[in-house]
């Protein structure tokens, strides 16, 4: 603090609580939501204070069919789905973004800035840009309704190619010169000093990935058709074209809830990794 | 870019890229030079025979007063979510940067909304501006506005601003804060012995410091507008009401997927591919390396 003026931080921390409050209504208009029974649930004005439901929606969320009437997958196969999606789509990414960082940086071999620009291309080509043609690769290769064709079209990456680009450069060259009179070859220097020194950028990088592959939202809905295969992120759409007709709102908001509480889980709980992975390519 | 001793091998580099070369090939640039060339073509009605057209696809799109208007409201809607979400933004960083007893717990509480997904924000606040039950329109009601986003399109609008923008506070307010704490204390504290009051020291010290950021965070955040709001669109309004939340992106999957023209959805993606491109190339250009996932 520069200098004391009691009244400005008053007004701070009203600001700021005011900033908290307007973030977190959604999320406590979902909680209150999801603990209330499905009849008070059709009752305007809904509800601001939480309900007694709340284990009774849980588990018929969780367990049950989810919406009456609309038999639909049980929730947690497709939290299930989701996670295998974030995992798969996380671990793909770093691993190849690890591979082709090395090759770009350590050696020296033919089309080296020929694949470097072609990795740097996928920057400029979202999925939604190149919607239809995607998918009717992936359906040529049969890979509809499957954890691979959920997550390997996704796993191409500049940015963390870039990013692991930028953590080797900072890497000493004394540390090849005395990795090879030691004897080690280029696989051996990269599992053994490589990856230990990039390991918190690896960390980091995950939780960053771990939510942008939970979230994915307009890939898995194109290619699963087969209700096994949907995310949760994808099932809620659902539920609300379904509530056209049944509004079940606590059982939907319940299930919104479960969908965004690992992603959120693990922004609070490892924050520190978080905000180094989003900024990591910032420097 | 390459280090100064390094190996000088031809296989092993090659497999090394090979993975990530493969998936780009197959699932990026293959499509692309699909939509490409399908976005020259034109199908005859019953999708049996196409023709190669050059640019006709391209003239009709530009011609089309529907996808102009979806031009000039995908800019608008682009502006105003950039905007709003920065400027919140930036004042929650300005008097957070201030905060010294409990800074940790006001971060927390304000970037959790980053982890989630766009269509579940959209999910939230359509619940909350339901016409029948939810909170919001019960409460605009007393005075006296009915709100209904299924019919009025202003208000539609509205509303996907509104959840695209609160999903995105946490992402500027993030990079706000951390340009904020690298400015050097005895520049601000220099002006504060001046006599600048805190709110002057803003607007000329801090605000001016912080400008690359908000460079970098424009570029972000109109990207962000542009590509990833397509959950918020499809959960809040599916384009609607008479196409007033369509935007760019949605039009593209809507005219591909849910009307089938090929050719017509292949030129709009060629045109967002552009689009996309310049904006890269800004970004890289401008902002050096500050790049986004």
């Amino acid at each position: 603090m520069v200098e004391n003026r009691p009244f400005l931080t008053v007004i701070t921390h009203a600001v700021l609580v005011l900033g908290v409050i307007m973030i977190a209504l959604p999320i406590w208009i979902t909680f209150v939501a999801a603990s209330h029974d499905e009849l008070r649930m059709t009752q305007a004005p809904i509800p601001m204070l939480p309900g007694g439901h709340f284990w009774e929606n849980f588990t018929r969320t969780l367990f049950g069919s989810g919406l009456a009437g609309n038999e639909i997958t049980p929730v947690w196969r497709m939290l299930l789905n989701s996670l295998v999606m974030a995992f798969s789509i996380a671990a793909g990414k770093i691993v190849i973004s690890l591979l082709s960082a090395f090759a770009i940086v350590y050696f020296k071999f033919p089309f080296r800035m020929g694949f470097f620009w072609m990795i740097f291309l996928t920057l400029m080509l979202p999925v939604e840009v190149r919607i239809l043609p995607t998918f009717e690769v992936v359906a040529n290769l049969g890979l509809l309704n499957s954890y691979w064709g959920l997550s390997v079209p996704l796993i191409a990456s500049a940015t963390a190619t870039f990013m692991f680009r930028q953590v080797f450069l900072t890497i000493p060259d004394e540390m090849l010169e005395s990795a090879r009179i030691d004897g080690a070859g280029p696989l051996r220097f990269f599992w053994d000093i490589l990856i230990p020194l990039s390991r918190t950028n690896i960390a980091a990088l995950f939780v960053i990935l771990f939510i942008y592959g939970w979230n994915q939202y307009l890939w898995p809905l194109l290619i699963t058709t087969d209700s096994d295969m949907t995310t949760i992120v994808v099932s809620i759409k659902q539920m609300l074209e379904a509530a056209e007709q049944s509004p079940q709102w606590n059982i939907i908001m319940m299930t919104a809830m479960l969908a965004m509480l690992p992603p959120i889980l693990v922004v609070i709980a490892m924050q520190k990794l978080f905000v180094q992975g989003l900024t990591e390519t910032d420097k | 870019m390459l280090k100064r001793v390094h190996f000088i091998k031809i296989m092993l580099p090659l497999l090394l890229v090979a993975p990530q070369i493969a998936v780009t090939i197959i699932f990026f640039m293959w499509p692309a030079g699909q939509a490409l060339y399908q976005s020259f073509l034109i199908e005859d009605a019953f999708g049996l025979s196409s023709e190669f057209v050059w640019f006709e696809n391209f003239e009709l799109l530009f011609d089309d007063e529907i996808y102009l208007q979806t031009f000039w409201r995908t800019a608008v809607f682009s502006s105003l979510v950039a905007v709003l979400a920065m400027s919140i933004a930036l004042v929650l960083a300005g008097f957070a940067e201030r905060v010294i007893k409990g800074a940790g717990a006001y971060r927390t509480l304000l970037i959790w909304p980053y982890a989630v997904a766009p269509v579940l924000a959209g999910a939230l606040w359509v619940f909350m501006f339901n016409p029948t039950l939810g909170i919001f329109p019960f409460l605009l009601e007393k005075i006296n506005i009915d709100w209904n986003h299924y019919l009025n399109g202003g208000q539609a609008m509205g509303l996907v601003v509104a959840a695209a923008a609160w999903k995105q506070i946490a992402y500027n307010f993030l990079f706000y804060l951390a340009a904020m704490q690298s400015i050097p204390k005895s520049v601000i504290e220099a002006a504060a012995i001046d006599g600048a009051s805190p709110m002057r020291r803003f607007w000329t010290i801090t605000f001016p410091l912080v400008s690359p950021t908000t460079f970098f965070l424009l570029v972000i955040n109109i990207v962000y507008a542009f590509f990833d709001t397509f959950g918020i669109i499809h959960a809040v309004t599916q384009g609607g009401p008479a196409n007033a939340t369509t935007i760019l992106v949605y039009k593209v999957y809507n005219d591909g997927f849910v009307g089938l023209d090929l050719g017509g959805s292949a030129a709009q993606s060629v045109v967002l591919m552009f689009i996309v491109i310049v904006m890269t190339v800004v970004q890289f250009r401008y902002v050096e390396k500050k790049v986004e996932y």
